[in-house]
């Protein structure tokens, strides 16, 4: 089917988010739809699956006009979303979610056997017929569940998919599944739009791109005839300069020492050491326990052993505080659940950390606060309206940086970072890299989770590779080709 | 209507919802607006109001206390037996707080360390404390303290036109909003309410604050039973049974979320004196008390429905 939009325009209250935007999709292609956070291409296709109502313009469908005043009149068209933050019911099984509200019945009692089935059927479709129907949704890995609505969406007949950050939470394995399955629906006349910040991915899966900015349309290319830079500067209506800010930092005594860590079940006999000023990557596939260095290091995770040195001097930790009285500092990997209290202010959330440092007997400094706040915010170059806004209200690039700002507000010995660029765009992105090399320069060991390997590869002076649990090696960034970081991450363990 | 001007009306809502019921009332009830009346109002409030101060911190933690009507209780027979043995008020009412506060610790013990929802462990309590205060007091009553100081705070005067409980209530709401706005330990309650993990994982030390939050609600619950006690001259051990229902009524009707982590001291402050306002006048217009009832449940949840319906 060819879809196009023409012309449309929404506005929340006075604020205009989208003015006069055209998005055209043929069937049996992918499309990615490109933006900075705010360029409105989420509101672009929650108009379009029916989540929100357009004030004006139109969409038609093999050149008839339709309306889309809910997502059933979407599903009905034979457009589905896949968002971003899964919609599972996690104690629920696979086969209930994937039939949820449709659920194959006689008078009211549900078929099991034909729901099996049918849920065995359209699974295999996707590549994923090894998942058990009856298996509980939530204890699925996020590149499983991903596969399941897919499934569900194939399901309802959709013939036109939109993907939202769909690679976000998933492993290099993963996402070529995901791409395989892609490709394969696409040959089958599905279109796909497809959201996502990272690059890479739209040149290898799509064919054209669409990019907004601001509410804006501003440009449609086909990926095959133009790059990086063109999308890039589309998007931000600048030249960026460099993508992955170089980094001149005289590496420094050993501050961090860790020997034999393990945590049983998850990791084990985990040995490093990282430098002031350097940014040691851990890279490996997702449930390879790279997060549970992290959460082993920072006191998270009880019942772990092994010996961990800060500036050579042993340290006992059993809980988070213990880390923090340490010197080191935590960016978590989900920003939402464990980096912010969302529903606090930007000035609350900046200073959580070391909020002591702003009180006397308990009581808070609010000058001194406000003043720490403000340079915080300045030095990070947080963009929200004032301090006291939500920080929930704020994009995902910003509220990052007020995670980076609670741990900045006295700057850590070792930074542990899980996933630091998740879900920021480009220009972000590009903001949190200068965060993290300023730091690195004022001597700060520097400890980063990635799964994006132009990322770890290029922001780090060592890879730490992680695989099944134990350590499958530490490479140079510099002159080890990313194949390599790949084959550590992905080759069969020796039997030990 | 912006989304902040919005939110500044959710925000004074319950406050306007008073001063409309305010000026209703006086204008169909000339005595509701009397100096006399309205001090009598807050006194009778005073004891709910006292208690939901509390309570608005448990529920800022996303908990719950049900156990502060048998707190009170408690409490209120270990002031009279004090008494009764021949020791003097001040000692008695010392004891009384110090066991309410004992009697909360041992909530936010079970709740923090145990990993016990705030629901069930104060449900526990609630029924085992109630049957203590019944043991202590072998079911019966306790009354006749003869001490004036001790009568005093129930039913005194400051510059013999404020009552004291009223001044004590008043005061305790400065505290609270001092503690809530200003300190460390306020912050921590918002951000534990907020997000637990995130707080956990900022160097919180989130167990700590649910142990003091629980043991400020015992101890706000025990200054309600001396109170309630001094103006009785009597302590009860089935007294303060239903108090908890009264005192989330008032934090909810305040505007602060079950869900935890939003809320204000102000608006339970508003949310007391709406219930106090709302049961004094329908007295004085003369209405049963069976009507009573239900036109106060209709407002709870006329109020709750209103909040709600702001929501996006």
């Amino acid at each position: 089917m060819n879809l196009a939009m023409k012309g449309i325009v929404k506005s929340f209250g006075p604020v205009r988010v989208l003015e006069s935007v055209d998005f055209a999709l043929a069937g049996g292609e992918i499309h990615a739809l490109v933006g900075e956070n705010g360029a409105g291409k989420s509101t672009l296709m929650k108009i379009l699956s029916g989540a929100y109502l357009l004030d004006g313009g139109s969409i038609e469908i093999d050149g008839t006009p339709v309306t889309i005043r809910s997502t059933r009149d979407a599903e009905a068209l034979g457009i589905a979303i896949i968002h971003q933050e899964l919609n599972m019911i996690p104690q629920l099984s696979v086969m209930d979610n994937l039939f949820l509200g449709r659920e194959p019945n006689h008078l009211g009692v549900i078929a099991r056997g034909r729901m099996q089935a049918e849920a065995a059927r359209w699974l295999s479709k996707v590549g994923a017929g090894r998942i058990d129907p009856h298996q509980e949704a939530g204890k699925l890995s996020i590149g499983l569940q991903q596969l399941v609505e897919i499934a569900k969406a194939l399901s309802l007949n959709a013939r036109l998919l939109i993907m939202d950050e769909p690679t976000a939470s998933l492993t290099e394995r993963e996402i070529s599944t995901l791409f395989a399955i892609m490709t394969d629906l696409k040959a089958r006349g599905v279109g796909i739009v497809y959201v996502s910040h990272r690059m890479e991915e739209i040149f290898k899966i799509c064919d054209r791109v669409s990019v907004l900015r601001d509410g804006h349309f501003v440009g449609e290319r086909a990926v095959a005839q133009t790059g990086f830079d063109e999308i890039v500067k589309l998007m931000v209506g600048r030249e960026l300069k460099e993508r992955f800010p170089k980094r001149a930092v005289p590496v420094g005594p050993v501050r961090l020492q860790v020997e034999d860590l393990s945590h049983p079940g998850h990791i084990r006999h985990i040995h490093f050491e990282v430098h002031a000023g350097e940014v040691l990557g851990v890279s490996g596939l997702i449930g390879a326990g790279r997060s549970d260095i992290l959460n082993t290091l920072f006191g998270v995770t009880r019942g772990t052993t092994g010996k961990v040195l800060l500036d050579a001097k042993p340290l006992s930790i059993r809980r988070p505080i213990d880390a923090i009285a340490a010197g080191i500092g935590y960016v978590t990997e989900d920003r939402k659940s464990q980096g912010l209290v969302l529903g606090l202010s930007v000035r609350e959330n900046a200073t959580l950390v070391q909020l002591k440092h702003y009180a006397r007997f308990g009581v808070i400094r609010r000058r001194t606060e406000a003043a720490a706040v403000k340079a915080l915010m300045a030095e990070l170059q947080v963009h929200a309206r004032d301090a006291e806004i939500e920080v929930k209200a704020l994009s995902g690039g910003n509220q990052q940086k007020v995670v980076f700002a609670k741990w900045l507000a006295k700057p850590p010995k070792v930074l542990l970072l899980d996933e630091p660029t998740r879900g920021v765009d480009v220009g972000g992105k590009a903001e949190i890299y200068h965060i993290i090399n300023r730091l690195a320069a004022a001597g700060t060991a520097i400890v980063m989770v990635s799964s994006e390997l132009p990322e770890v590869m290029a922001m780090s002076d060592r890879i730490l590779v992680m695989r099944e649990g134990q350590q499958a090696g530490i490479f140079p960034a510099q002159g080890t080709p990313p194949e390599q970081i790949m084959a550590a991450a992905t080759e069969a363990l020796p039997a030990s | 209507m912006t989304a902040q001007q919005k939110a500044t009306l959710q925000k004074y809502g319950p406050l306007l919802a008073l001063v409309v019921v305010c000026v209703g009332l006086s204008i169909m009830s000339p005595s509701f607006l009397t100096l006399s009346n309205s001090f009598d109002v807050m006194r009778q409030v005073s004891i709910n109001a006292v208690i939901a101060f509390g309570m608005t911190l448990s529920i800022l933690l996303g908990g719950i206390d049900l156990s502060v009507g048998s707190i009170l209780a408690v409490s209120s027979v270990l002031a009279a037996m004090t008494m009764k043995s021949g020791h003097d008020a001040g000692l008695a009412a010392g004891i009384a707080l110090l066991a309410g506060a004992a009697m909360g610790s041992l909530n936010g013990l079970v709740i923090a360390k145990g990993n016990v929802a705030p629901f069930i462990a104060t449900l526990g309590t609630m029924t085992l404390l109630r049957g203590l205060a019944l043991v202590l007091s072998n079911g019966s009553p306790i009354s006749d303290f003869s001490s004036n100081f001790f009568a005093m705070l129930g039913g005194g005067y400051v510059a013999r036109l404020i009552p004291v409980p009223v001044v004590v209530m008043l005061v305790m709401f400065a505290a609270f909003w001092f503690v809530l706005t200003r300190t460390v330990f306020g912050r921590h309650v918002y951000a534990t309410g907020g997000n637990a993990e995130a707080a956990t994982l900022s160097g919180v030390n989130t167990a700590r604050v649910q142990i003091l939050v629980y043991t400020l609600c015992g101890a706000m619950a025990a200054l309600a039973g001396v109170i309630l006690t001094s103006r009785l001259d009597s302590a009860q051990p089935t007294a303060g049974a239903g108090y908890e229902l009264d005192a989330i009524t008032a934090v909810v009707l305040g505007g602060t979320s079950l869900a935890g982590g939003r809320g204000w001291i102000f608006g339970t402050l508003v949310g007391a004196l709406l219930i106090g306002v709302l049961n004094n006048g329908l007295n004085l217009m003369g209405m049963s008390a069976f009507y009573q009832q239900v036109v106060k449940g209709a407002v709870i949840l006329l109020a709750v429905l209103l909040d709600r319906g702001g929501k996006t």
